[in-house]
């Protein structure tokens, strides 16, 4: 059924620091890589090696210029499925196959029961969902539902591949729904945000937002006054 | 959003075929048209063939066309489930409607009035699909579904008006109907077009979760991506004034002096023409429907609002 499950007891999900995010894309690969053989596999590539390659990933990675008043900076941007509280995915899917689930609120799609009508991927404000053209069904991240509950791995690999991936450790897995948990203090603390709240959809990820530089207060100690013998003192003092 | 020709088709023929179907349901228990055999084998094969080739066009749009039974399924929460659901109810009283008026050349006005009335629900479903869509705010408006509702009628009336002249059942107040719906249309069109041109809300800072002006510097992938195609087209500026000219001229204006115009020269063709200007223009509408609404996708990709 496509009605929402409500209130869900685990909300899994992702934190992402903008502060920390260096840009290199290894989350998007390594997504791509594990997706590939997952849960909704395969990941289709058309025209790979060619002038057009397109294929299905359910992580990309923007970059964009950001101006916060004082000055300009680059900000890495990875986008992937929100899994929102309230996701109009769910709602608009006409067969069912779209659906969010009642123990951890992760949103998935029965490749089995999917037309393909693609109505999903435009009721959701993110571009999170690709549609697969050679399998004429939608796709879309699992949050590496193959890993986190995989205990054919060691339970430190139980966290999706973009956490496990990335070298700045700009990504955190956890529950949200634990006001306890890492990634719920790592948002308060940090100020956490939502993407296009004036939407409604509730996203369950969130995204801390760049910090500002700390200004340098401590003055440099030159030790010992100016002049040779300031020099001399301080050469001594090594 | 990319302009879909399958759903482009759709839209207008399923549309005009609703559009007829609850005309006749409506017009002949009041009276307006009379059951003869010939005038209904006429009218219900253009009625259910707009129906039943939108209904198939529509399917062409889907990436698993032989899964489609299975949309029928989510009408709880669905608005695509519920149009398939309307769309396939109507049948039940439609064939029944038709059935009497073609075969016993009687109007059943229960089976008429029920078939006028779920063929509205399935044009006010279809509206909503699009009217219940967040994302892109032109279509997130209060004059989507009356403006499909809207559009139904009129081209719905204008067939009925010409099948009728050509069959000799034209009467005054069919064309005064007809010429009422036509400019109602128009006016609710207008009404979308400049509602349709209100500020954005959302902006890359909100996108991404920032403070301050951002733009995109560095895009993903170098080609184009399933969503970029889908939800970045961009109608140029030019192509979309001269295809609203288009869709004023042939979708309203002409349509409208052509239903007026037997009054002073009785040539039988000229509501056939309204048909044929409505057809251009009601295509050149849709094209404009999606070729001018911008998803929030489009903020990820080069837009600064959306």
């Amino acid at each position: 059924m496509t009605a929402l499950p409500g209130e869900t007891p685990r909300k899994l999900g992702l934190v992402i620091d903008l502060d920390t995010c260096v840009g290199c894309h290894a989350c998007a690969v390594s997504c791509k890589e594990w997706n590939a053989g997952g849960h909704m596999a395969p990941l289709t590539d058309l025209d790979p090696y060619g002038g057009e390659p397109d294929g299905v990933w359910f992580n990309r990675v923007h970059s964009f210029e950001v101006d916060d008043g004082e000055r300009q900076r680059t900000v890495h941007f990875p986008r992937s499925c929100l899994h929102c509280e309230d996701p109009a995915c769910v709602t608009v899917c006409p067969t069912g196959a779209s659906y969010k689930r009642a123990e951890d609120g992760i949103v998935l799609v029965n490749e089995d029961t999917c037309i393909g009508c693609k109505l999903c991927s435009w009721a959701c404000p993110y571009g999170a969902r690709e549609f697969d053209e050679d399998s004429g069904t939608m796709k879309k991240c699992t949050l590496c539902i193959d890993r986190i509950y995989n205990e054919n791995l060691d339970e430190v690999d139980r966290i999706p591949a973009c956490v496990a991936a990335c070298p700045a450790s700009a990504r955190h897995f956890g529950d949200f729904a634990d006001p306890d948990s890492a990634v719920s203090r790592l948002t308060a603390e940090r100020g956490g945000v939502d993407l296009m709240p004036g939407l409604g959809y509730r996203p369950v990820n969130k995204y801390l937002p760049p910090r500002r530089p700390a200004k340098a207060e401590a003055t440099p100690d030159h030790g010992g006054g100016s002049g040779i013998s300031g020099w001399i003192g301080r050469m001594l003092r090594r | 959003m990319r302009p879909a020709n399958s759903i482009i088709i759709f839209s207008a023929t399923s549309g005009a075929g609703f559009g007829l179907l609850a005309v006749l349901g409506i017009l002949a228990p009041l009276g307006l048209l009379s059951p003869e055999s010939r005038f209904g084998i006429a009218v219900f094969f253009l009625c259910f063939g707009l129906i039943i080739g939108g209904l198939l066009s529509s399917t062409t749009h889907l990436g698993r066309p032989e899964r489609a039974w299975r949309a029928l399924s989510q009408w709880r929460t669905s608005w695509l489930s519920r149009e398939g659901v309307l769309a396939l109810a109507t049948l039940v009283p439609g064939i029944v409607f038709a059935a009497a008026w073609i075969l016993l050349e009687e109007v059943w006005t229960v089976a008429a009035l029920a078939s006028a009335l779920l063929a509205i629900l399935t044009v006010h479903a279809t509206g909503m699909i699009y009217a219940t869509l967040k994302p892109i705010r032109q279509w997130n408006s209060h004059w989507t579904v009356p403006a499909y509702l809207a559009m139904g009628a009129a081209s719905g009336l204008l067939l009925a008006n010409a099948v009728a002249h050509m069959a000799g059942q034209s009467s005054l107040p069919l064309t005064a109907v007809t010429g009422v719906a036509v400019a109602t249309a128009w006016i609710i069109k207008v009404g979308y077009w400049e509602y349709a041109k209100r500020e954005a809300a959302e902006t890359v800072a909100t996108a991404i979760g920032v403070t301050g002006p951002a733009r995109l510097l560095e895009p993903p992938t170098t080609a184009p991506t399933y969503l970029m195609k889908e939800m970045c087209f961009h109608a140029i500026r030019r192509n979309a004034g001269k295809i609203r000219r288009m869709a004023h001229l042939n979708g309203f204006m002409v349509p409208l002096l052509f239903t007026f115009a037997p009054t002073m020269d009785p040539w039988v063709v000229w509501p056939v023409l309204a048909v044929v200007g409505a057809a251009v223009g009601i295509l050149a509408e849709r094209w404009l429907f999606f070729a001018e609404a911008q998803h929030t996708v489009t903020l990820y990709h080069g837009a600064e609002s959306a």
